[in-house]
């Protein structure tokens, strides 16, 4: 009998197992950005703390500055500058434990120099140098990551596989706005919350994708709802209030390495520079927008109440804005220095074991330079008998 | 005959100069991808565009190659004439399951009923001083899937005559534009560009007796120099621009390593795996009579694309492309 011929004996019921949850409420993020600074919230934060986010805060500034200079000077060939954005980067860095892992974007040099790397070796992509001048393991942070959204799954795989190890290691990954819309970021979502794996995205909405404003990017009520449909928490924080983005991150961290799974951030803030140096941002945006940003600046929110509340003087500014100064100028110095590159490293990490056509080229790289060496003695010999 | 007052024009221009009468002449057309609209695209190729033909026509998309060329798709499945933007070479690999899975293959898996008329833009290649993931030279990935037309201009008319053909074509087109020829000029006819030969057609850039380079895209310019640098060794060479990857120019190609009995490929994506591999294949196949030599290569090396610092040891050059030609002497040294 066919399911059809059974018409008359049919009886609706519920369908089995399955039901849509029904209350996504804990996974939406709040209807503002959380705010810490200027609000009663602020006093219950550790002083400290405040002050060694103000010192990172400045000290990045001072960084993002000098990079940008270096661009002009021809130093680095290309500097995304994330003046604006300090209070996400250093956040990010600061709410990790050594053994935990950072996953930085392209525009994260920030992150990585607060979390302990060496200012220099962070720039080596940008300077062209090398592709990634440090090795990732010695601070836990993963190369910076040009391809947009492709660190997110390996900041889910990697958390993932320390959690099957028992390590009790959070990953935190760091997206742009625009990167939300790759599908990876989809990938990476939906496979960390399946998973529960103990990762945290951080979502930085500087509100451009290049020239892409947000609105064309998303048609979601806010970047953090994208979470409840992973079924994972979403927070909204203000990006530009250092004390609230710690917070929120600080939360999330813990919830993950609780076994809680992942959350993902997004942090409100604004880019006050060009995309990158290369840049022309008169063409996407008016000099309005940015101004009402300014006002909202993060180092200034920071200032504002650790002043207010006698956390901070004049001498202490002063301190803060020398050592920022001491640090752009011995990056300066040593951005200064050409680097020595030897082209032979060409061939060094292409494989643990070269194959037979590199070897091969190889010794044709080796004979160029031979070559060239022995031109460049054969000049200055016969330069020095004329002479 | 009237004459033509031919003006400085840079390649990007030209390319530009074609969307936009490609746009005037055909409603269908439109243009789409990441910063096309209000910025111009990154690279100012489209500049302007959106203002004449509006939002509808010149689309800035989200930030999803995998997005903008399957929803490509479904445009031109629905009569339209997308032509997309990939940003640069290494970001369109997000892009590659909806290439290789539908774009390739649409026409042939509804025996013809549905193809797909899309153009890929795809910057590629080197020596602009680009970070990791803008420099790769991928079209060997493409030419190894068949479905797709791979073309890649190296002057600044087959710029804009080529991108109006791959345009036109009712099948899906690669366009590889060589990053490093956007600001070249040429004296061009902006008033009024010709179209050039149909998509598949070679163009030979140099006459010469003594061996043919082949080569196109990026490496024409550095063939056309080594070309002039060996006359001091004695050697007359021909430089044969390919403009097509696929279809593959047999014709152009043959006759002039015939003429010359001796050839070169040189392009600067790496060589194992690489086009070059395939030309010399097809050479000696329709030349072994003739050949005087082995057809070598000059390619980059078989390397992860280096930092900008390096990648001049990388990028064949002029000095590399003299030594082939200097051991095309095959006699003399064996
Ligand atoms: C897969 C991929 N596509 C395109 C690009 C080129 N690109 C570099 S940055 C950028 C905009 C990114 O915007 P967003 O994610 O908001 O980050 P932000 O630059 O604002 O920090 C684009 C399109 C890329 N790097 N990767």
């Amino acid at each position: 009998m066919t399911v059809m011929e059974q018409r008359g004996a049919y009886r609706p019921t519920p369908p089995p197992a399955w039901q849509p949850r029904t209350d996504p409420a804990p996974l939406l993020p709040d209807a503002l950005p959380h705010r810490v600074l200027g609000t009663e919230a602020a006093e219950r934060v550790d002083p400290e703390l405040l002050r060694r986010l103000y010192a990172e805060l400045v000290r990045g500034r001072r960084y993002n500055a000098q990079a940008t200079a270096l661009t002009k000077q021809g130093r680095l060939a290309v500097y995304p500058s994330s003046t604006g954005q300090e209070a996400c980067e250093v956040a990010a860095a600061l709410v990790l434990e050594e053994r935990d892992w950072l996953f930085p974007s392209y525009r994260d040099t920030l992150a990585a120099v607060a979390r302990g790397l060496d200012p220099v070796q962070a720039l080596t992509l940008l300077r062209g140098d090398w592709h990634t001048g440090y090795d990732p393991h010695e601070h836990r942070i993963a190369p910076l990551c040009t391809p947009l959204a492709t660190q997110l799954p390996h900041a889910v795989g990697l958390a993932h596989a320390a959690h099957l190890k028992g390590d009790d290691v959070v990953a935190l990954a760091l997206v742009g706005d625009g990167g939300t819309s790759e599908g990876d970021f989809h990938e990476a979502l939906n496979f960390a919350a399946v998973w529960r794996a103990p990762v945290v995205f951080l979502v930085q909405n500087n509100g451009f994708a290049i020239s892409v404003p947000l609105d064309k990017q998303t048609a979601a009520p806010s970047l953090a709802h994208k979470a409840v449909g992973y079924g994972m928490p979403g927070r909204l924080v203000d990006g530009n209030d250092a004390a609230a983005v710690h917070e929120v991150l600080s939360d999330a961290v813990a919830h993950a390495r609780a076994g809680g799974g992942p959350t993902l951030v997004e942090a409100v803030t604004y880019r006050m520079e060009a995309h990158t140096n290369a840049d022309d941002d008169k063409r996407y945006r008016g000099d309005s927008e940015v101004e009402a940003w300014r006002a909202h600046d993060p180092i200034a929110l920071l200032e504002h109440e650790l002043t207010e509340r006698g956390l901070l003087d004049e001498a202490g500014m002063r301190a803060a804005r020398e050592d920022a100064e001491a640090m752009a100028a011995d990056l300066r110095e040593r951005m200064n220095q050409d680097p020595a590159l030897d082209p032979m490293d060409l061939f060094a990490h292409v494989y643990a074991q070269p194959t037979t056509q590199l070897l091969e080229q190889e010794a044709q790289l080796r004979a160029e330079l031979d070559a060239e060496a022995r031109h460049h003695e054969n000049e200055h010999e016969s330069e020095g008998t004329a002479r | 005959m009237t004459t033509v007052a031919l003006k400085p024009a840079t390649m990007a221009q030209a390319l530009g100069r074609a969307l936009r009468d490609a746009m005037a002449d055909d409603p269908t057309v439109h243009v789409m991808g990441e910063d096309v609209g209000t910025l111009g695209g990154v690279f100012r190729v489209t500049d302007g565009l959106a203002k004449e033909f509006g939002e509808d026509r010149v689309t800035d998309t989200p930030l999803a190659e995998a997005g903008i060329l399957g929803t490509a798709v479904g445009m031109a499945m629905y009569g339209l004439r997308p032509v997309v933007e990939m940003q640069f070479d290494a970001f369109a690999y997000p892009a590659f399951e909806q290439l290789i899975s539908h774009v390739a293959r649409m026409r042939n898996r509804t025996r013809g009923a549905m193809p797909l008329p899309i153009t890929v833009r795809v910057p590629y290649g080197g020596g602009i001083g680009g970070v990791e993931h803008h420099s790769d030279s991928s079209e060997a990935y493409y030419i190894a899937t068949p479905g797709l037309h791979v073309v890649t201009p190296a002057t600044v008319a087959d710029a804009y005559g080529l991108l109006r053909a791959a345009i036109a074509s009712d099948d899906p087109v690669v366009f590889l534009e060589p990053k490093r020829l956007y600001w070249s000029k040429d004296t061009w006819n902006p008033d009024e560009p010709q179209a050039v030969d149909p998509i598949g057609r070679a163009a030979v850039r140099r006459h010469g007796r003594s061996a043919t380079l082949i080569t196109y895209g990026p490496s024409v310019p550095v063939c056309m120099e080594a070309a002039e640098a060996a006359r001091a060794e004695g050697w007359d060479l021909e430089v044969v621009d390919l403009r097509s990857l696929v279809p593959f120019d047999d014709e152009t190609v043959s006759a002039s390593v015939r003429r010359t009995g001796r050839a070169v490929v040189v392009h600067e994506s790496g060589g194992f795996g690489g086009p070059g591999g395939e030309i010399a294949a097809r050479v000696t196949e329709r030349c072994f009579h003739y050949l005087e030599a082995p057809v070598l290569r000059v390619a980059g090396f078989d390397i992860p694309y280096p930092p900008p610092m390096l990648e001049r040891h990388h990028l064949p050059g002029v000095d590399r492309i003299l030594d082939a030609v200097a051991r095309l002497q095959w006699e003399a040294q064996s």
